[in-house]
């Protein structure tokens, strides 16, 4: 007994390295982000201030309605509507890739074995992934020439690449995986037999589909949500490089802000981004406990 | 039942077919015209087949110094896996018992994963852009020699870069150690100790073996996620950059397949890491029995 009272603090200590990067790499960054948002700044300095000009700059005319749409929201509109198509698709064909791994293969091994196959380009670089879109989509790539041989068009088709389009379709390659995951652990977690017993009561696939698995899913589909949107909404490599760079988004304002020095600028539009995003985050999370789901 | 070979299962293998084809197509299609001849072009058709692209590659001939790109990549990863396989495991024996900030730990866990990477990025770079401001104002109040003629900044790959690096490799570690652990036999241990072992001897001979697979998977995750890590480290790498930055550069300037050789030299090095770290856990299984 007397061994065991010793053990929970020494076990406890075991955290502190771990702790100390998380003090160091995130909590005293996003103060500082928060802090400085409030300073000043000349073309070589930022400047210890309290001031509100950087806030009010990101909503210069945004409340004048009758100018166009303000920079911000128009910003932050477009982000929205590649974080809701991106949604949109991620979670209809990762759920359907994790049904079919949960429910359609019978052997575990192959279970391993499909589930690694989804996941090992994950661990390959992004940057490659994307650009990997250009012998298909360009000009002359292959989906042009398709088309064009097929006399589908008779003009190259543009919008393929440098595009919405091809924005929306890298991020839907690169992160389907984030709603595989989840939804693949919440389906493993559902006892088989709920289903028998549903079966057995004269539910065919469709009903047993959305009256037991989809519910019982939910935790899976909203962890999976999250990190699709959280992921689309800071985003500025994958629509820089798929949008030709001419597409904007915040994370792009934060990123060209900051390489011009303007950093208490950035900072504040940081901070907007960040707190935007969490409040997504705390809508969603209100419908689970996602430490029950690992 | 669901798992009845009916017409469904069969357009559900067709489509999880289409799915791994569209995860895996482009790759390959770049990998393919990586081995183009001189005259190839950044789209098809081929134009005959040779290893002309990884010379030019290899020469440096309109690429910027990618071989030390490489090499600082290669070793910040390797660095960023050994850290995140030992504060992760370290992490997670702690969390199997609550302890005083364990909840706001886990909560900065999850946060960290969620945050977006260039407010993070951002966050770390003024911080050390301050402490940089911090140094220097002590070289020049205290009249430190060393700090007035030398010091040029913290920021750096190995600090800086590392850092918030490790602010992304970290959660999946500890994650993954929960997930470990949510399925642990708590019982091995248990009978190690009423055998009379120390909790050290516990950890080395009973809980060590049986997590060994999984911490081959953490260190997995630690490489390969800081070895194609860009958006975190966009800010924050100082004078010298990785690899994914030096790429993410070359996509706007790079107008020949080499940086198609490229993009097959780096995806080999990883698939290489995957395969090795699967083998090691598929030994590691059978080693166990």
């Amino acid at each position: 007994m007397m061994k065991f009272l010793k053990l929970k603090p020494t076990v406890g200590l075991l955290s502190i390295p771990y702790s100390l990067i998380f003090i160091f790499f995130f909590f005293i960054p996003l103060t500082l982000t928060f802090i400085i948002s409030f300073w000043d700044y000349n073309e070589y300095s930022i400047i210890p201030d309290f001031i509100f000009e950087n806030y009010a700059y990101i909503f210069k005319d945004c409340l004048n309605f009758e100018k166009d749409i303000c920079v911000t929201f128009k910003t932050y509109l477009s982000t929205f509507i590649f974080c809701f198509i991106t949604w949109f698709f991620t979670l209809i064909i990762g759920f359907f890739v994790a049904y079919f791994l949960a429910f359609y293969v019978n052997s575990i091994t192959w279970q391993i074995v499909l589930f690694l196959l989804c996941t090992i380009p994950f661990w390959t670089s992004n940057v490659i992934r994307m650009i990997s879109w250009i012998p298909l989509l360009g000009r002359n790539g292959l989906v042009n020439d398709f088309l064009l041989s097929t006399g589908l068009a008779d003009a190259p088709q543009e919008w393929l690449l440098y595009s919405g389009f091809s924005i929306v379709l890298a991020f839907v390659h690169l992160y389907t995986l984030f709603m595989i995951v989840p939804i693949f652990n919440s389906m493993m977690r559902i006892d088989k037999s709920i289903i028998e017993a549903a079966y057995d009561n004269g539910a065919n696939g469709l009903q047993i589909l959305w009256n037991v698995i989809i519910p019982l899913c939910k935790p899976g589909i909203v962890i999976g949500s999250i990190f699709v949107i959280t992921v689309v909404m800071g985003d500025f490599i994958t629509i820089g490089i798929m949008g030709g760079q001419q597409i904007p988004s915040i994370g792009k304002i934060i990123y060209v802000e900051m390489s011009y020095l303007q950093l208490p600028a950035a900072a504040a539009n940081a901070v907007i981004l960040l707190a935007l995003t969490l409040l997504i985050i705390w809508i969603m999370t209100k419908m689970i406990d996602i430490r029950k789901e690992l | 039942m669901l798992n009845k070979k009916n017409k469904t299962y069969y357009v559900c293998v067709f489509f999880f077919c289409l799915f791994v084809l569209f995860l895996y197509g482009p790759t390959f299609t770049i990998i393919l015209l990586s081995f183009q001849g001189p005259d190839g072009g950044l789209t098809f058709p081929l134009n005959g087949v040779s290893t002309y692209w990884f010379e030019e590659l290899w020469r440096g001939g309109s690429v910027v110094d990618i071989g030390s790109a490489f090499k600082r990549s290669i070793i910040l990863g390797a660095i960023v896996m050994v850290l995140t396989v030992l504060l992760s495991v370290s992490a997670g024996l702690a969390f199997r018992k609550k302890f005083w900030g364990s909840d706001t730990l886990f909560f900065a866990t999850v946060a960290s994963l969620i945050v977006p990477s260039i407010v993070l990025s951002l966050g770390v770079a003024l911080q050390f852009r301050l402490l940089d401001d911090f140094t220097k104002w002590l070289g020049s109040t205290f009249d430190i020699n060393y700090i007035n003629e030398f010091f040029q900044t913290t920021l750096g790959m190995f600090t800086s870069g590392l850092g918030a690096q490790l602010t992304w490799t970290l959660p999946f570690g500890l994650l993954i150690m929960f997930a470990v652990f949510n399925r642990f036999d708590k019982s091995y241990e248990e009978a190690a100790r009423d055998l009379g072992a120390t909790p050290w001897k516990t950890f080395k001979e009973v809980v060590f073996p049986l997590i060994a697979p999984s911490i081959i998977g953490i260190a997995l995750f630690g490489f390969t996620l800081s070895y194609d890590e860009l958006a975190r480290s966009s800010q924050v790498m100082g004078a010298g950059n990785t690899l994914p930055l030096e790429l993410k550069g070359l996509t706007t300037t790079v107008t020949t397949p080499v940086i198609y050789a490229l993009g097959t030299v780096t995806t080999f090095v990883s698939f290489s890491v995957i395969g090795v770290s699967i083998a090691c856990y598929i030994w590691l299984k059978r080693k166990r029995g």
